[in-house]
């Protein structure tokens, strides 16, 4: 992994890094260069490292306390909150944890996209991140079902019957998946477990993420190659240990804020009412970092199209390397794609925002449009983009336009001076 | 000769694959029927109900298999716009002849042939039942009629023992 060698210091720790490297190990994540021009948008990775370990602790307490039973849970999450000690404080990090993982990921996401982090040679590490978000969504989905409220329940009940959508075998796997009739103690006993063992599924992919991450190095904000170690990079330790550190601080103040003012916020006022199976609640809407797709779904008159459409809408992420036909990585240097990259994420806002109204009229004209477009955006608009637009020259180092002296300087400053 | 190994080699290799196979399936297939439902679930096939309390226009909802089973007795002019529809202006054609054994009985699954939500009654477009979720509209025999569900609300299989009781299951 190292790219020199690395000799241990004391004898015990020579003995033992010829018997296991951990110290190499050790001391390949401190000295790793790293481009020297990285923002904050880089430091969502180590934020959601973060994340991943808080819900692992926090979810682990809970599991303590928590009765994986259709009677007994309802109650015994009222038990976590009332008479567990700190039990209150740990089921809503828990709970907004979630949500706090889910709002880091989105930045870390459309990060990659404007700086098209996903592109060669990064392909592998975005492929392992979408899985990742893949199984995200599943522990998400499923955690929220633990509660035994009525969102728990009907929500349960609508995403599992979209596998009935499939032809012929989908009435069985719907039936397989719930152990029963109807969503049911099987069914939860069933998704606690998948909600415990995702987690560390997670963990493993991460290993694999940050492992493929450190073989051609971190993309940066300009996205050139950089040689490493070079004057374009510093060691990982202490640089961006400090930054990364500041970062998290400022987000655990976010995370904070919700836990300790507005802990429900981003929850539904129905999950407090116990699973009922004879009554659906008035409105059944997912947790809002699911609600884009949830949309999408619901745009499509077809059952079955529908839920193709949903899941198209995330799959297509895993192809984008070979969609963005540009050679050039970073939005920087791409005039027309930073524009169509913010006009799509305000589809993705706006789809959001309608997969939270009921699926009717304008709502349901809005959600068509922009559900049209999202498609639109990956499978048109970025293969042609790579052939027609008219790119910035990109300079060669990181160091060149600061140090002066570059022609390129004054091409990034003045980029509106280029003519097509 | 060593042709004639090669292919006495080729053999084993092949018959241990097969039988490997065979092996591999064997051992995963418990692990994936055990989540199917057992049998104390489909021990609760059956349930009977009661109706001589239910006036006509009233609806009662039993849990049948832990779903909600619709008794709907049908007034004369529910029963009479349910069987005036041509089956040309259905999605899922099916006549409420088939549907109801006996006309001012309805006895169907409550679920929503979508994603399956438990449909109002008394609501929506045809003055049968109407779904809040993704709005499918059925109408009072329980047909859909708009809405992205894509069959009517299903039938479970019933039978009256009696004048006043139904055998569900």
């Amino acid at each position: 992994m190292s790219d020199h060698e690395y000799n241990p210091k004391s004898k015990f720790g020579k003995w033992f890094n010829d018997r296991l490297p951990l110290l190499t190990l050790a001391n390949h994540l401190t000295d790793y260069p790293t481009p020297k021009n990285l923002n904050y948008w880089w430091t969502f990775g180590g934020i959601l490292t973060f994340c991943l370990i808080t819900q692992i602790v926090t979810g682990l307490v809970l599991a303590m306390h928590y009765i994986a039973h259709a009677d007994m849970a309802f109650d015994s999450v009222e038990h976590i909150m009332r008479d567990v000690n700190y039990g209150w404080l740990i089921r809503y990090i828990h709970a907004n944890g979630a949500s706090m993982f889910f709002l880091a990921v989105y930045i870390h996401i459309f990060r990659s996209l404007f700086y098209g982090s996903y592109k060669a040679p990064r392909e592998i590490i975005w492929i392992i991140g979408i899985i990742i978000y893949l199984l995200m969504m599943a522990a998400a989905f499923m955690g929220y079902v633990l509660p035994w409220g009525q969102m728990s329940f009907w929500g349960a009940t609508v995403i599992t019957n979209l596998f009935s959508a499939i032809p012929l075998v989908g009435e069985g796997i719907v039936t397989w998946l719930w152990g029963g009739y109807s969503v049911d103690n099987p069914t939860l006993t069933r998704f606690f477990t998948l909600h415990y063992l995702i987690p560390f599924l997670i963990l493993g992919l991460v290993v694999l993420h940050i492992w493929a991450l450190h073989v051609p190095g971190n993309n940066n904000p300009i996205g050139i190659d950089v040689k490493k170690p070079s004057k374009d990079t510093v060691p990982f330790h202490p640089y961006i240990v400090i930054k990364d550190g500041f970062a998290l601080l400022m987000f655990m103040i976010v995370f904070a804020f919700f836990v300790f003012y507005t802990p429900n916020i981003l929850g539904h006022a129905d999950n407090y009412i116990e699973a009922n199976p004879l009554v659906t609640p008035a409105h059944i809407v997912p947790e809002w970092y699911l609600l884009p797709f949830y949309a999408i779904l619901r745009s499509v008159p077809d059952k079955l199209l529908g839920v193709v459409a949903m899941l198209s809408a995330i799959f297509i992420l895993a192809a984008l390397p070979w969609l963005d036909t540009s050679k050039i990585r970073s939005a920087v240097f791409r005039p027309l794609y930073r524009q169509f990259y913010w006009i799509l994420v305000a589809d993705v806002l706006i789809l959001g925002y309608v997969g939270a109204m009921p699926a009717e009229g304008l709502y349901l004209l809005i959600a068509r449009i922009a559900t049209a477009y999202y498609f639109l955006h990956f499978l048109v608009i970025l293969p042609l983009l790579g052939f027609k637009e008219k790119t910035l020259p990109v300079p060669l180092s990181i160091t060149e336009p600061i140090l002066g002296g570059s022609p390129n300087l004054a091409a990034a400053k003045n980029k509106e001076s280029f003519e097509k | 000769m060593a042709e004639k190994k090669t292919n006495r080699r080729d053999f084993l290799f092949t018959a241990t694959y097969a039988v490997g196979a065979v092996g591999v399936g064997a051992t995963v297939w418990p692990m994936i029927d055990q989540m199917n439902p057992d049998a104390s679930v489909k021990a609760l096939a059956s349930t009977e109900v009661d109706v001589s309390s239910v006036n006509p226009g009233k609806t009662i909802t039993v849990l049948w298999r832990g779903k909600p089973v619709f008794i709907r007795r049908r007034t004369d002019d529910e029963i009479a716009e349910a069987r005036s529809v041509k089956l040309e202006d259905l999605k899922h054609p099916e006549k409420d002849e088939d549907r109801a054994q006996n006309p001012e009985w309805l006895v169907m699954l409550g679920v929503c042939t979508h994603l399956g939500c438990v449909p109002l009654d008394q609501k929506g477009d045809y003055n049968g039942w109407f779904c809040p979720c993704h709005g499918s509209h059925y109408d009072t025999s329980g047909r859909i009629r708009k809405g992205p569900a894509p069959t009517n609300m299903e039938i479970p299989k019933y039978e009256f023992v009696n004048a006043n009781t139904i055998k569900i299951g």
